[in-house]
């Protein structure tokens, strides 16, 4: 098969600014529709440089602001006014690279916990091993008074498969008045792993960012290294990266429909869930040698073992849709999800929400319709508007339908290897930025890397879509009650490791 | 002396068919959704390893924490003694009434939610909050479905009412009856912590009621409790049992209709117990703000059954 030296995706628009035009440009484009995907320090000889990449689709577009600063005293202007995620990146560039934010309103530490040690910033190019951790962590918490509030502490460590993370619930009653979720207990400095690395060596360490999402950011980093060295990938190979993208979507929305029900107690729909996830899995392990589909995708291509049968995904869609209607059809279950922890469309707009999380909120954002790697038939956007459990329960079950169409569309033209073949990737011979963005199961993914002249990964930014989604949670949870917290949790399912990176 | 040879004799079988009930109704459970499930023995053979194990005291807790597990298995086991399950003459007859049994069995409730109050961790303060909103709505639940039956005897007496029901069913039983079995079952479920009320099943610490009140024992106690909570559920099935279908139970202490009515009781234990399994594989867990709604209905059953049973004799 020979590459066409036609672009998937269009390149990004660089445009190089100065610290008094940052706010002023990036209002610009947030008000032109533009939503700030992905905000990444780099540590170069002489400056710290910080990229701001703002999306738009469709027509895909992708428009970088590249801002230098003093690496001795970097301080960049807090967007914080203008965008709510801005200010997260801020705390995160703020906590890893050590570049200040002036007039940020909430300049704390996001990342690294108190107990480690100031004035060392993990991944900055000329940084120090680790000094000694402090041996106790002071543990503040905003405490909130009045008469009958109690705070109940959850974690990090849970009861069950679930990752580390601290929940700090003030309570009056059983009504929760404020929840603090802290993250971050599985920082792993994965970013900093791909750095030194030839680009493309490094998929199976973005398969494992977040395990259940291992398509999805293995092709959002094989897209942006196809960015950066400009390689075109032959359409039936991305036509097979789609069909394992709704494969990877089957799987998890049926756990999480299961696991949704059994939440409220219903877990015959659980059982059954499981059953089919257990089917789904054993079909990606005939398509790819992995249940969980790693090993598919690869920069230049794709690789099935085998092409699922397009009726074997019909009767799975069939199959969930009935343990869908058995669910709502269970007047208990329909009255624990409806009503359920509402996240209004505003504030999904305003914290900038991805995924099923928005899409139950009225926002019809979808990475699959705004920055597509391959045309899809049968894509439709499920949104529901009432923003509660229910909306985001709802939504999934839709975007089973979707997958499935998507599925018998794309299937019939997807034959087993060899129907792409690996190449080798050459060096640029000039340094090289890519950007690849995915609709993973959760969300938008977005991977931006930098390469050098020689094609070594020097910088690989991640995004998932549960570092958007988190703050999203205790605001959905306002007035919830307790027992109805892991129900709400569970209809977001955010990732711990692919926030905690 | 025989009573009470009978009465430890019932306290025994008590205790060692309460695993056993839980255990067939996990396996039940799991038979009908399709999943391979436990084997019946399995609860016991959970005991015994946790009876082994030494028990762990949270630094915080004081007495009422090492109190409760034997205060609530001294209850279950006083219950399961002086119940009419066997015979319907126990040792203590018109002492051991329907007041003294419900009275045992909430001071054993009561212990339990101290016991969490004591932890002073956040679940089990919770966990006993919820225990006695529950709790006050399914007591006089209780009693008011067993008072529906014991206006027309004309006793709080449990063993007067079994030999009345078993001898007199005519007198005894009237339409109003079935409000009241409905009633007792209800608050069966849920002193039990059954769905819909409570999940046995889950590990979510958070929409917890009994197990978030036992979080912190473990070992010998944890066991006791778990022990002890399999007999008040095999208590109030029991109680459900004989008193609505009172057959079987032995009104003399000969041998052999107490071996009779031994088998009979589990029979009945064993068929009620493969009923709310069933039953759970078709229910979810309601909201907790709905729960008082489900047991005010139940109370509401009950306090119809005793008016049309006293008053349209």
């Amino acid at each position: 098969m020979t590459m066409t030296s036609q672009r998937v995706v269009p390149p990004a628009t660089v445009v190089t600014i100065t610290a008094d035009r940052l706010a002023e440009q990036a209002g610009q484009l947030l008000a032109d529709g533009a939503r700030l995907a992905l905000v990444a320090a780099h540590h170069d000889p002489d400056a710290i440089r910080i990229v701001y990449l703002f999306t738009a689709g469709p027509p895909d577009r992708r428009t970088e602001l590249h801002l230098r600063v003093d690496p001795d005293r970097p301080t960049v202007p807090s967007l914080a006014a203008l965008s709510f995620p801005a200010s997260r990146f801020e705390r995160e560039m703020h906590d890893l690279y050590g570049v200040r934010p002036e007039n940020h309103p909430l300049p704390r530490r996001l990342v690294r916990h108190p107990h480690w040690p100031a004035g060392w910033y993990p991944m900055r190019a000329d940084a120090a091993p680790r000094p000694p951790l402090a041996a106790s962590e002071p543990f503040p918490f905003v405490t909130v008074q009045g008469p009958g509030v109690y705070e109940i502490p959850v974690g990090p460590v849970h009861a069950g498969l679930i990752e580390p993370g601290h929940f700090r619930f003030s309570v009056v009653g059983e009504t929760i008045l404020k929840l603090k979720a802290r993250l971050w207990y599985v920082h792993k400095g994965i970013e900093k792993l791909f750095e030194g690395h030839p680009a493309g060596q490094r998929t199976a360490l973005a398969e494992r960012v977040s395990g259940d999402t291992a398509v999805a950011h293995a092709l959002a980093h094989c897209l942006a290294v196809e960015d950066a060295l400009t390689i075109a990938v032959p359409p039936p190979a991305q036509r097979a990266r789609a069909a394992l993208l709704e494969l990877e979507r089957l799987h998890n929305h049926i756990a999480d429909i299961g696991a949704i029900c059994n939440d409220v107690g219903y877990g015959i729909a659980n059982t059954h869930a499981q059953r089919i996830r257990e089917q789904l899995l054993r079909l990606n392990h005939a398509t790819t040698g992995h249940r969980l589909l790693r090993g598919g995708v690869f920069p230049g291509g794709a690789r099935l073992h085998t092409v699922p049968d397009p009726a074997t995904i019909q009767a799975i869609a069939d199959d969930i849709a009935s343990v869908v209607d058995l669910a709502l059809r269970h007047t208990v279950v329909r009255d624990r999800l409806t009503g359920t922890a509402v996240l209004g469309r505003q504030n999904a707009a305003d914290i900038g929400t991805l995924g099923y999380v928005a899409r139950a909120s009225g926002l019809p954002f979808d990475a699959r319709h705004a920055h597509p790697h391959t045309h899809l038939d049968g894509l439709t956007i499920p949104v529901h508007a009432d923003g509660d459990v229910l909306a985001r329960f709802l939504v999934r079950a839709d975007e089973v339908r979707t997958s499935a169409a998507i599925l018998t569309a794309l299937l019939p033209t997807l034959t087993a290897d060899p129907a792409t073949d690996e190449r080798i990737l050459s060096a640029p011979g000039h340094r090289a930025t890519g950007v690849g963005i995915v609709e993973g199961w959760r969300g938008t993914i977005t991977h931006r890397v930098e390469l050098n002249p020689d094609g070594i990964l020097t910088r690989a930014k991640i995004v998932d879509p549960s570092f958007f989604n988190w703050p999203a949670l205790p605001v959905a949870l306002a007035d919830t009650i307790v027992p109805d917290f892991p129900l709400t949790n569970k209809s977001f399912n955010l990732s711990y490791a692919g926030n905690d990176l | 002396m025989i009573p009470w040879l009978l009465a430890a004799g019932q306290a025994v079988l008590v205790m060692l068919v309460a695993p056993l009930l839980i255990g067939l109704m996990r396996a039940v459970r799991a038979r009908l959704e399709g999943r391979a499930g436990g084997r019946v023995l399995q609860p016991w053979r959970e005991l015994r390893k946790q009876l082994r194990k030494e028990p762990l005291i949270p630094a915080d807790a004081g007495a009422f924490f090492t109190a409760a597990p034997a205060v609530l298995v001294a209850t279950s086991v006083l219950v399961a003694a002086v119940a009419p399950f066997l015979s319907t003459r126990g040792p203590l007859s018109g002492v051991a009434d329907l007041v003294v049994v419900v009275g045992l069995l909430l001071l054993g409730a009561v212990a339990l939610a101290l016991a969490g109050l004591d932890t002073g961790t956040a679940f089990g303060g919770m966990g006993a909050s919820r225990e006695m909103i529950i709790a006050a709505l399914v007591e006089p639940t209780l009693l008011l479905a067993v008072f529906a039956l014991s206006t027309r005897v004309g006793s709080t007496d449990l063993g007067a009412i079994v030999a009345a029901g078993a001898t007199r069913p005519a007198e005894v039983f009237t339409p109003a009856s079935a409000l009241a079995a409905a009633a007792l079952a209800l608050a069966t479920l849920a002193e039990a912590g059954r769905l819909p009320v409570d999940n046995p099943a889950t590990h979510l610490e958070l929409t917890m009621v009994h197990e978030a009140m036992v979080l912190e024992y473990a070992g010998r106690d944890l066991a006791l409790v778990e022990w002890a909570a399999a007999m008040r559920l095999t208590i109030l099935l029991g109680l459900l049992a004989n008193l609505f279908i009172p057959w079987g139970v032995a009104t003399d202490p000969h041998p052999g209709a107490l071996a009779v009515a031994a088998g009979v009781f589990v029979v009945k234990l064993a068929a009620l117990g493969c009923l709310v399994a069933a039953g759970e594989v078709f229910l979810a867990k309601l909201r907790l703000f709905r729960v008082p709604e489900l047991l005010a209905g139940s109370f509401v059953l009950g306090l119809l059954a005793v008016v049309a049973s006293s008053v349209l004799a």
